[in-house]
């Protein structure tokens, strides 16, 4: 397996839904291949930042002038 | 209104308990699926339509259109996911209002080959994230993923940030599953890239 190879089934790697036939092959890679380890950790590391950092606060007083919204579309007839 | 019932011996979602509660017209029991969802449904909206404002506007008009719409929902698919559809749908009009006379598709740009092969294969520092304060590390992740095709951003920020599966992701966007795979990895692999410039461990080992 190339590195091309190796990168074209990386997200399912990633994911761990890669069929098990193919496990071994793309492990076998990584251990001669130093550029392809640090593709998938620093891919690994991209994903879990994305998800431990909220980069996006909700805004101040949104939920409450949501919550009157529904409630005025409730007295119209729900 | 009809009652969605459990399949077989399968356990009720919590979602459907509300969904059923507020079908009969408890409105508290929709006020807490608001509750529970408002952060992710303005954060899906941020993301597509880069605008505050516009964010803002679709949560409330996916959420009054969800309420509006109860009694279509089959319950064949999570709540969740059906009220994600109901906010990209809001959010991708949104974003063609601002761009008047320019169509706005989830296929824009994604045929650029950029970053689909890896070209800054430096290790990163051990925790990059204690590089930066929260506020500064918070910026440099907005600034690069705002960088990214609209047609990749939705799609990791639906899979990886806000966790819908393939499959969700792929009936929520109308997109089949290789494609969502395919956007998927090219954008995992152009956010890495670009935040390399940031977290790579420098020749010299300083920051």
């Amino acid at each position: 397996m190339n590195c091309s190879e190796f990168l074209a089934q990386l997200g399912d790697f990633i994911d761990n839904q890669v069929p098990t036939g193919l496990v071994a092959d793309l492990q076998a890679h990584l251990e001669g291949c130093e550029h392809c380890v640090i593709t998938m950790q620093t891919t690994q590391k991209t994903i879990q930042i994305y998800r431990n950092h909220e980069i996006y606060d909700l805004p101040p007083g949104l939920r409450e002038r949501l919550q009157a919204a529904i409630l005025a579309k409730c007295k119209k007839g729900c | 209104m009809p009652i969605i019932q459990a399949q077989g011996t399968e356990e009720v979602h919590p979602d459907i308990l509300l969904v059923n509660r507020a079908r009969e017209g408890d409105v508290q029991a929709f006020e807490q699926l608001v509750k529970q969802y408002d952060r992710q449904v303005f954060r899906i909206a941020q993301h597509i339509t880069q605008n505050r404002e516009d964010a803002e506007d679709v949560v409330q008009d996916a959420f009054l259109k969800a309420y509006e719409k109860l009694g279509q929902f089959q319950g064949n698919s999570k709540f969740y996911t059906w009220l994600v559809r109901i906010a990209v749908n809001e959010s991708l009009m949104r974003l063609r209002k601002r761009r008047t006379g320019r169509m706005v598709s989830i296929d824009e740009d994604v045929e650029t080959e950029e970053g689909s092969m890896p070209r800054d294969l430096a290790e990163w520092r051990p925790d990059p994230e204690m590089l930066y304060g929260q506020t500064e590390l918070a910026e440099i992740l907005r600034k690069t993923i705002q960088g990214l095709p609209p047609g990749f951003r939705v799609v990791f920020v639906l899979r990886d940030v806000e966790g819908l599966s393939t499959e969700e992701t792929a009936e929520t966007l109308g997109l089949s599953v290789p494609a969502v795979k395919s956007r998927l990895l090219r954008a995992r692999l152009q956010l890495r890239e670009r935040l390399s410039r940031y977290f790579r461990k420098n020749e010299d080992g300083t920051k």
